[in-house]
């Protein structure tokens, strides 16, 4: 096993432990805690003289929630503070008062005191414990002081209850500690205190007199007082290292230690971590907590798989590496994964089992011992303890003894009379086999109770029927002892191997089903292209992978609310639901079901979050109570929900591609057409100009017909010009979508009508026929902007076809659709450019020296489409243009 | 062309537009064919002006900066008949409209020609000369003999239904101004018919089959689109 070398650890590493708590500090508040050792050193009194000294300064302070027991000089430094009332919390008929967390966050002080960090809150508030009411002050930005006693913190709580012999039961994460950026050491010598309690002067409430008493002995308080001054020292120790290694001081440093230790489900686990704990922390070391789940252990009780569980939290919240890993041998696996991670140190406890049963079993710690090779192995002992608070117990149903017994008598009885019937041809020796073979059937088939049945009967039975003398259980040949014994062997160490491997076989299965199933759910959601088939490849995968029922919910944009996305069919969530997935949400932290926040909801929720954003939460109801508990159902959970986050995250990046895109797009057509608008606007007024400059000019002395000319040229091109810029307008409103129909019933004649007269003067001369069908209905059309779309036909007819050429209208009533119809006998359309026409900007090639702005069909087919009615150009044959419009009569 | 106004001078014109070219352009084409221009550039002046000059025509600008225009027409309807014509840009037809109903007597679209805002300004001032209106009027080959209820087209007589000769009597008396679908629509039909266009439609297209020639091209009975109808003018 090899060491790892005595190694600097890299500045860039510490560098950024710096820069992250910077970061963190900007936009979380700071924590700043008031430690104590024991009730009555004067936390409160400090923090609060602390608090009046800030607002002395000008800060802004409020006291969120401060207890003063009733002291008065407490209460004094209370004056001229803002204070916000208790919000109170009814439990068990009498009214609690609890720290008002909302009203906390409305108000958003700059600096908030919450006393007692420690506390456990009343049912009904959000969260379960007060260290987590702060921790979502420190998150919204809220700088907070807060006080609490040293035996309070997870890592020392057992210590203390060894001194003291109370065990404390408000315990806070050790991470607290380590996230606060201030810790102040409120200090008074042991026999101040004791006068001070004698005096009346500390708080102790009337039912823990007699506890009291005995924590407040000299003896305890002085070891109370150096663990907290220790705590204290250690973490100014730490500050050191840091602000050595961000300077790249290089100092002597201890080898990298890695500790291991292993939860087995017994009541000292819990010991055993804690030890680690303390132990990694005076060894500046990583420590990592492994599970060995092994065919037997799985097998047993639920209790213990809940003191599992809650062992593993424990140990993830103490800071370690966690791991579960399923093998037959435990002190194997341990040791492997020790060589794997390379562990340096390993953490066991004292066996306690007696001395016989080790010789049938040599306990795991002796194991450990022999394979550790060059690991250095603790063993840690403890006293008996009382018994702690009780996990809830849940029986899995057995079979009765009864069928494991006939299923004995039934195999022995069916090989006694085979073996009746081949007992003339064959030696007892054979016969022995045939009942072997039943020892055999009973252990693959109905497990090892069983085969053990089995085996004994079938000893009996032997020896009753087969071993002389015959029909009595006594033996005459000594031999057959080894008989016997050889049979009882077999049978049960077959049916073991066999139970074992189907337990083992079992596991497997199981963690391939989920390896399966998260694997179908990767695939599927690397298939999805947007969100609803997101949520159809959620909806199908967890819900049959875990037999769950499941909700998503996303945020509206709009006002920010959770709705739901996806839901399973037979699940609807109430207000109270809704508001657990919004706080999930917002907090970007799971809460619900098996959780600590908001435990009481009916289902756990998740938060779909990746680092740049949270997209949702993921709601799941699972089919066992104990599921929620459960580290394999978690894991899979926790999986689940990051392939989910990442397949949304791709998806919302892929819309905002797109989206990039057509920004993209429309910038590169909008530059097109601004080049193209200014030359159409330009040219008409370059004519105008010029005509008008000339009029001007004196002594151009120019004839009468001429000025008659210019300002004809000059007039026709402003009338252009003036054409352009109403289709312009006409255009840009209809980009913008902003083209609003007025539908009214309209006579065709009339409209018709109206686009001759416009263009009455151009029409000059031209042959225009209109031909209408009989009895057209009144159709309800836009006037206005249909007249324009005749016009702009009209127009079109007049500008690309011969002078002398005739042109056409025709209406009528097609199905149910009125048919306008404008033909012109010009050189009509190339075949492929029949659909461009109606593009925008699209001109003709064809004839040279025809004006034309190119926007006049395009709007036509915008004002028409907006209609709901289509239009379409075809060259006639003969030659020439026809374009059919054709509008809904009933839109 | 001299149209003395009541006191034998020239009529006054008051001019209300905020934007200088177009009164220059305005001062130019109408006090050649000497009217009297008094001019205002908003709303408020316009007001002003009208009461203290005593226009014979208002010639008024719907996008005025401080008050709407709409608003200027019904405080000087509130005290005075003058006529009004309204200046407006393409595509605000229903701005047209609303001012149309709210007492202005006819529109023009900017931008326009000179001889389409000299017509107009002459049609307003021979109406407001007018005590009483002729008891035949006659515009190219249609002739309305009003006293004996006669139409006559080309000499000859034309066959109209009561509803249909109404509806030609008010475009015919009031010919040269635009009236609105409303107010025809209220005039001849009352006012529970005002949602119902299509009344006036099918009657609009069975008089111009009855009177015109080609009811595709219309001569007499002009279609002003969004806004109303038009009789031609006599002269």
């Amino acid at each position: 096993m090899n060491l790892p070398p005595e190694e600097k650890r890299p500045s860039p590493e510490a560098m950024l432990k710096v820069a992250q708590a910077e970061e963190r500090d900007g936009e979380r508040g700071r924590l700043k805690i008031f430690l104590g050792y024991a009730a009555g050193v004067g936390k409160t009194y400090t923090m609060l003289e602390a608090a009046r000294q800030l607002k002395a300064e000008g800060g802004e302070v409020v006291a969120a929630y401060v207890e003063s027991h009733g002291r008065p000089e407490t209460d004094a430094l209370l004056e001229g503070l803002e204070v916000l009332p208790k919000a109170s919390y009814l439990y068990q008929g009498v009214a609690l008062p609890e720290l008002d967390l909302d009203a906390t966050l409305t108000r958003k002080p700059q600096l908030a005191l919450v006393d007692e960090l420690a506390h456990t809150n009343a049912p009904g508030c959000r969260h379960e414990k007060r260290w987590q009411d702060i921790e979502e002050l420190l998150g919204a930005g809220i700088d907070v002081f807060t006080t609490v006693n040293v035996q309070h913190f997870e890592s020392a709580s057992d210590i203390v209850a060894q001194i003291t012999g109370i065990p404390v039961r408000e315990t806070v994460p050790d991470s607290l500690l380590d996230l606060a950026s201030e810790i102040m050491l409120v200090d008074i010598p042991p026999e101040a205190l004791l006068l001070r309690l004698r005096q009346g002067k500390v708080y102790v409430p009337e039912q823990a007199s007699q506890a009291a008493k005995q924590f407040f002995r000299p003896g305890n308080l002085i070891a109370l007082r150096e663990l907290a001054l220790r705590r204290t020292a250690a973490r100014v120790d730490d500050e050191m290292r840091t602000y050595m290694e961000t300077r790249a001081i290089v100092g002597p440093w201890p080898v990298t230690e890695r500790l291991l230790v292993c939860a087995s489900g017994s009541p000292f686990s819990e010991k055993l971590i804690r030890t680690t704990r303390r132990l990694a922390d005076e060894l500046k070391a990583q420590w990592f907590t492994v599970y060995i789940e092994t065919p037997r252990l799985a097998k047993e009780q639920q209790e213990n798989r809940q003191r599992v569980w809650h062992d593993l939290r424990l140990a993830e919240s103490l800071g370690a590496e966690v791991a579960t890993i399923t093998a037959s041998s435990v002190p194997q696996a341990i040791i492997e994964y020790a060589i794997r991670h390379n562990v340096t140190r390993i953490v066991v406890g004292k066996p306690t089992k007696s001395r016989w049963r080790e010789l049938l079993r040599p306990p795991i710690v002796d194991q450990i011992i022999r394979l550790s090779g060059a690991i250095h192995v603790h063993v840690v002992s403890f006293k008996q303890e009382p018994a702690r608070q009780k996990i809830p117990v849940l029986q899995p149903p057995r079979i009765g003894p009864w069928s494991e017994y006939l299923i004995g008598l039934g195999l022995v009885a069916a090989t006694t009379a085979l073996s009746f019937l081949v007992a003339p041809h064959v030696s007892s020796i054979n016969l022995v086999m045939i009942y072997l073979l039943a020892v055999v059937l009973a252990a693959v088939r109905f497990g090892l109770k069983p085969a053990i049945l089995t085996s004994t009967f079938g000893v009996l039975a032997f020896d009753f029927f087969f071993v002389s003398p015959r029909w009595s259980l006594t033996v005459t040949n000594p031999e057959y002892i080894f008989t016997f014994f050889g049979l009882f062997t077999v049978g049960v160490v077959i049916s073991t191997l066999v139970a074992n491997a189907k337990v083992r076989a079992e596991a497997l299965r199981e963690r391939e089903l989920q390896t399966e199933s998260l694997y179908y759910l990767s695939r599927d959601l690397a298939v999805a292209i947007d969100m609803d088939s997101v949520l159809a490849v959620v909806r199908k995968n967890i819900g049959e992978s875990l037999h769950a029922r499941l909700a998503v919910l996303i945020p509206d944009p709009e006002d920010e609310r959770m709705h739901i996305a996806a839901i399973s069919d037979d699940l609807t969530l109430d207000d109270k639901e809704l508001a657990v997935a919004d706080w999930a949400f917002r907090n970007r932290r799971a809460a619900g079901n098996g959780t600590e926040t908001l435990g009481s909801a009916q289902l756990l929720y998740l938060p779909l979050l990746t680092t740049t954003q949270t997209f949702g939460v993921l709601g799941v109801v699972l089919e066992g109570v104990a599921d929620y508990f459960s580290p394999p159902h978690r894991r899979l959970l926790d999986a689940f929900v990051a392939q989910i986050s990442l397949a949304m995250e791709r998806v919302h990046l892929g819309r905002q591609a797109e989206q990039a895109q057509v920004l993209e797009a429309r910038e590169t057509l909008e530059r097109a057409l601004l080049n193209s608008i200014s030359h159409d606007l330009r040219t008409p007024l370059v004519t105008i100009i010029g005509a008008l400059s000339s009029l001007r000019e004196e002594r151009l002395h120019l004839p009468e017909r001429k000025k008659q000319e210019l300002l004809n040229g000059a007039w026709d091109e402003a009338e252009r010009l003036n054409r352009f810029v109403g289709n312009l307008l006409d255009m840009t409103r209809l980009e913008a979508g902003e083209l609003r129909i007025n539908p009214e019933p309209c006579d065709v004649q009339d409209l018709i009508g109206s686009a001759l007269t416009v263009l009455d003067q151009k029409l000059a001369g031209r042959d225009v026929s209109v031909q209408l069908a009989e009895g057209l209905p009144l159709v309800s059309m836009d006037m206005v902007l249909m007249t324009q779309v005749l016009i702009n036909l009209l127009d079109n007819g007049l500008k690309y076809s011969p002078v002398d050429s005739p042109l056409e209208i025709i209406a009528n009533i097609d199905a149910d659709a009125l048919v306008v119809e404008v033909l012109d006998r010009g050189p009509g359309v190339p075949e492929n450019d029949l659909q461009q026409v109606f593009e925008k900007f699209y001109r003709l090639p064809v004839p040279e020296g025809v004006s034309g702005t190119g926007l006049g069909l395009s709007i036509c087919k915008g004002i028409i489409e907006a209609h709901r009615g289509t239009i379409r150009a075809e060259n006639r044959a003969g030659g020439g243009l026809r374009v059919v419009c054709r509008l809904p009569l009933h839109p | 062309m001299n149209e003395p106004s009541k006191e034998g001078q020239l009529p006054r014109i008051l001019v209300v537009d905020d934007e200088p070219a177009i009164q220059r352009f305005l001062q130019t084409a109408l006090a050649d064919n000497e009217f009297t221009l008094v001019q205002a550039g908003n709303g408020h002046g316009a007001l002003a002006a009208a009461v203290t000059t005593k226009p014979d025509v208002i010639l008024l600008d719907l996008g005025l900066p401080d008050l709407d225009g709409v608003e200027v027409i019904k405080r000087i309807r509130q005290w005075s008949q003058v006529p009004i014509i309204v200046l407006s840009v393409r595509d605000r037809e229903a701005d047209k409209v609303r001012a149309l109903d709210s007492g202005a007597d006819d529109y023009l679209t900017k931008p326009f020609g000179v001889s389409e805002l000299l017509a107009r300004i002459r049609v307003m001032l021979r109406r407001s000369l007018q005590q009483a209106p002729e008891p035949v009027i006659r515009i190219d080959e249609l002739e309305v003999d009003l006293a004996r209820r006669l139409v006559r087209l080309r000499g000859e007589a034309v066959a109209l239904t009561p509803t249909e000769y109404e509806l030609l009597r008010l475009l015919v008396t009031n010919a040269g101004k635009v009236l609105t679908h409303r107010q025809i629509l209220k005039q001849i039909w009352g006012a529970g018919y005002l949602e119902q266009p299509h009344v006036l439609r099918v009657n609009i297209s069975n008089l111009r089959h009855k009177i015109e020639t080609d009811a595709s091209r219309p001569r007499y009975i002009l279609t002003e689109s969004g806004v109303g109808y038009r009789c031609k003018s006599e002269s």
